[in-house]
C-alpha cells in the first residue's frame, strides 16, 4: 500500500499539485472559506435573517448594543444596518462576478488574438487597449452610465467595459510566449487550425496567470460597483453596502456603525477573495512566494 | 542624439494619436446614447414640435453627416476648445483649469506619500523577510488592496474629527486667514493632511509590497553579490546599488495608476468637499451638464497620457540601461 501511495506522489503534478499547494496554504484557505460563507450569506441568510433591509424596524440614530437595537443598530430611518448589509451582499456580487466574466472575456479574446498573430494585427489591437487605459477608470464608467440610462445592466457592462486591459496585456505576454512552445509547433505541424491552437492549446495553459487575474479583478470589479453605488450612480432602490456608505455618510460623525459596518463588508469580502488569489499565484508559480 | 529626439518625438505622436483615439471613444458613446441635443433643450425649455428639433439641429450641426460632425469635434478639442456648461454657461476648460490645482495638489501630494513612505518600508522589510513587521506589511497591503478609498476617507473623518477633532475635515481653506500669505499657507497643508492620507494610505499599501518585492528579488542578483565581495559597505550595497534598480517597477506602477489616482482623488474630493475636478464630474451628472463630464473625462485621459510621457522620461533618468538604448 506504501509503494501506491509513492506512485500516487509521482502522477501528481500540475493542477492536482497546485491544488495541494494551495490549501497548505493557511491564508489562502481561510479566504476561501470566507468567501464561500459570505456567498452562502448573500443567497440564504435575507430569508434566514428575515428582517427586509428597507424596513424600519426600531428608533432611528440606535447604536449597536442598546437596548431596543438589532445587532449592527439602526440607520437614519430606523432600518436595520445588519439586514442591509445580508441583504446588499446580492447586488453588489451579482455586478461584480458578471463584470469579471466580462471582463476576462473581452481581455482573453483581444489579448490572444494580438499575442498569437502578433504584427500588425498586435500592434492595432494594443493601440486600442491603451485608450481604455489612458480614460481614468471610474470616470470612463460614469460617462458610460451617464450616456446609456443608469441601471444595473448598464453599470455592469460600464464597469466590463473599463476593467479589461490588464486581462488583455495579460493574456498577450502568455500568448507570445507560449506560442513558440514545441507543443504549439507540433499541433501546427498536424495541420491544427488557428482557432483550435489558440483555444485548445494555448490558453488552458495560460489559465494559471489569467485566473489570478480573475481573481482580482472580482476584487476591483467590487470596489467599483461600490464607487458607483456609493455616488448614487445606480439604481437607487436597490441596497448594496456601496450605497449604504453613500447615504449613510452624511450621519458618520455622530452614527459610526452606520458606515462602519457596511464598509467592513466591503473590505473583508476583497480580502478574502485578494487572499485566494495570493495562493493561486503561490501554488502556481511557488518561486515568488512571500513576495 | 537625433535618434533620442526622433524617439522623443515617435512618442509625442502616439500620445497624441491616443487622445484623438479618446475623443472619438466619447463622440461614439455620445452617439449611441438615446437621444440627442436637440431633444435635450426642447425638453429644457417646453417646446417638442418637429419645427422647433429640426431648427436646432441645424443651428448645432447635428443634421450634418457623422463624420463632419466628428471632425467638428476634434477641431474643437485641438482648439483647447472643450464646449460650454450647460449649467454655469461658461467654457469648460476654464472652470476645470479653476479646479486643476485642487486635484493635482491632492493627486500628487498622496502619490509622493505613497511612492516615498512605500519605498521605505518596502526597503526595510525587504532586508528582514522572516520579521513581524514583514508580514504585517504583506497583510496591510493586502487589505489596502480590498479597502474602497471613500471608506477610509470616511473612517478618517470619524476618527480625527469625532474622536480627536484636530484638523479640519472639509473645504480646502477657512476665511479667516484671507489675506495673509503664510496663514493661508498652511491652513491649505491643515485641509490637505487628511484628504492626502485618506487617499496615499491606499497606494501605500500597494506600492510598499511591490517596493518589497522588488528590493527582494534586486538583493538576490549577481551584482549585488559582487558588490559585497568587493566589501562595500552595506548601506552603500543597499541605498546606491540595489535601491536605484528597485524603485524602477515602483515608478512604472506609480506611472500606471495615475488614472486610478485620479478615479480615488474623485471619489475623496466628494468625501471631504474638496473643491477639485473630480468634485465638478460628480456634480455635472447630478446636473445633468454633459459637456463639463465629457470635457473632464477628456482632459483627464489628456493629464494621464501626460503623466505616462513624464514617467517614460523619470525612467530615462533612473535607468542607464534605457537611456542607452534610447539613443543607440
Amino acid at each position: 500500500m506504501t509503494d501506491f501511495g509513492v506512485a500516487i506522489e509521482q502522477v501528481e503534478t500540475g493542477g492536482r499539485g497546485a491544488l495541494r499547494m494551495f490549501f497548505r496554504n493557511k491564508a489562502a484557505a481561510a479566504g476561501l472559506v470566507i468567501f464561500s460563507l459570505i456567498v452562502l450569506i448573500t443567497i440564504f441568510g435575507p430569508s434566514i435573517y428575515g428582517t427586509s433591509a428597507n424596513k424600519m424596524v426600531a428608533k432611528p440614530f440606535l447604536g449597536p448594543g442598546s437596548d431596543l437595537a438589532p445587532l449592527l443598530g439602526t440607520d437614519y430611518l430606523g432600518r436595520d444596518i445588519l439586514a442591509g448589509i445580508i441583504g446588499g451582499g446580492r447586488a453588489t456580487l451579482v455586478v461584480a462576478a458578471v463584470a469579471a466574466a466580462m471582463t476576462m472575456t473581452i481581455g482573453i479574446v483581444v489579448g490572444s488574438l494580438a499575442g498569437y498573430f502578433g504584427g500588425w494585427i498586435d500592434a492595432l489591437l494594443m493601440r486600442f487597449t491603451e485608450i481604455f487605459q489612458v480614460m481614468p477608470g471610474l470616470l470612463f464608467s460614469m460617462v458610460v452610465i451617464f450616456l446609456l440610462e443608469p441601471g444595473t445592466r448598464n453599470e455592469t457592462l460600464a464597469i466590463g467595459l473599463t476593467l479589461w486591459p490588464l486581462a488583455a496585456r495579460l493574456a498577450r505576454a502568455e500568448f507570445l510566449r507560449l506560442r513558440e512552445m514545441e507543443y504549439v509547433k507540433a499541433a501546427r505541424a498536424i495541420g491544427c487550425g488557428d482557432l483550435r491552437i489558440m483555444f485548445r492549446t494555448i490558453l488552458p495553459n495560460a489559465m494559471p496567470p489569467l485566473l489570478v487575474a480573475a481573481t482580482l479583478t472580482v476584487v476591483i470589479a467590487i470596489l467599483f460597483h461600490s464607487g458607483l453605488a456609493f455616488l448614487g450612480m445606480v439604481d437607487v432602490n436597490t441596497t448594496s453596502w456601496g450605497s449604504m456608505l453613500g447615504k449613510n455618510r452624511g450621519y458618520a460623525l455622530t452614527a459610526w456603525w452606520m458606515v462602519f459596518f457596511p464598509g467592513i463588508a466591503i473590505v473583508v469580502t476583497g480580502l478574502s477573495i485578494s487572499l485566494v488569489g495570493d495562493g493561486l499565484q503561490d501554488a502556481f508559480n511557488p518561486k515568488l512566494r512571500g513576495r | 542624439m537625433t535618434a533620442l529626439a526622433r524617439d522623443i518625438g515617435s512618442r509625442l505622436g502616439q500620445a497624441i494619436g491616443l487622445l484623438l483615439a479618446v475623443v472619438v471613444v466619447v463622440f461614439i458613446l455620445i452617439q449611441i446614447a438615446p437621444g440627442d441635443a436637440a431633444l435635450y433643450l426642447a425638453g429644457d425649455q417646453g417646446v417638442g414640435d418637429a419645427e422647433f428639433l429640426a431648427e436646432v439641429r441645424a443651428e448645432y450641426g447635428l443634421d450634418q453627416p457623422l463624420f463632419v460632425q466628428l471632425g467638428t469635434y476634434v477641431g474643437n478639442v485641438a482648439q483647447l476648445n472643450l464646449g460650454e456648461s450647460i449649467y454655469f454657461g461658461e467654457p469648460v476648460l476654464g472652470l476645470i483649469v479653476e479646479r486643476l490645482f485642487a486635484t493635482v495638489l491632492l493627486a500628487g501630494t498622496s502619490l509622493i506619500f505613497a511612492v516615498g513612505v512605500g519605498v521605505a518600508i518596502g526597503v526595510y522589510t525587504a532586508r528582514r523577510p522572516e520579521s513581524p513587521m514583514s508580514s504585517a506589511a504583506t497583510v496591510t497591503s493586502l487589505v489596502g488592496f480590498s479597502t474602497p478609498v471613500f471608506y477610509s476617507a470616511i473612517m478618517v473623518i470619524v476618527l480625527f474629527a469625532a474622536k480627536w477633532s484636530l484638523l479640519p475635515i472639509g473645504g480646502i481653506e477657512d476665511v479667516r486667514y484671507n489675506g495673509n500669505w503664510l496663514g493661508e499657507t498652511i491652513d491649505l497643508l491643515q485641509h490637505l493632511i487628511l484628504p492626502a492620507l485618506s487617499l496615499g494610505i491606499i497606494y501605500l499599501a500597494i506600492y510598499s509590497r511591490l517596493a518589497r518585492a522588488s528590493m527582494l528579488e534586486v538583493l538576490e542578483s549577481d551584482y549585488i553579490r559582487t558588490a559585497r565581495a568587493k566589501g562595500a559597505r552595506e548601506r552603500v550595497v543597499v541605498y546606491k546599488h540595489a535601491l536605484r534598480n528597485a524603485v524602477i517597477p515602483v515608478i512604472t506602477a506609480a506611472g500606471l495608476q495615475v488614472g486610478n489616482l485620479l478615479s480615488g482623488a474623485l471619489l475623496v474630493e466628494v468625501v471631504f468637499a474638496w473643491p477639485g475636478v473630480g468634485r465638478l464630474a460628480v456634480d455635472s451628472i447630478f446636473r445633468r451638464d454633459t459637456p463639463t463630464l465629457l470635457g473632464i473625462m477628456i482632459f483627464s485621459s489628456a493629464m494621464v497620457i501626460v503623466a505616462n510621457l513624464l514617467t517614460d522620461l523619470v525612467y530615462r533618468l533612473i535607468d542607464p540601461r534605457i537611456r542607452v538604448g534610447g539613443s543607440r
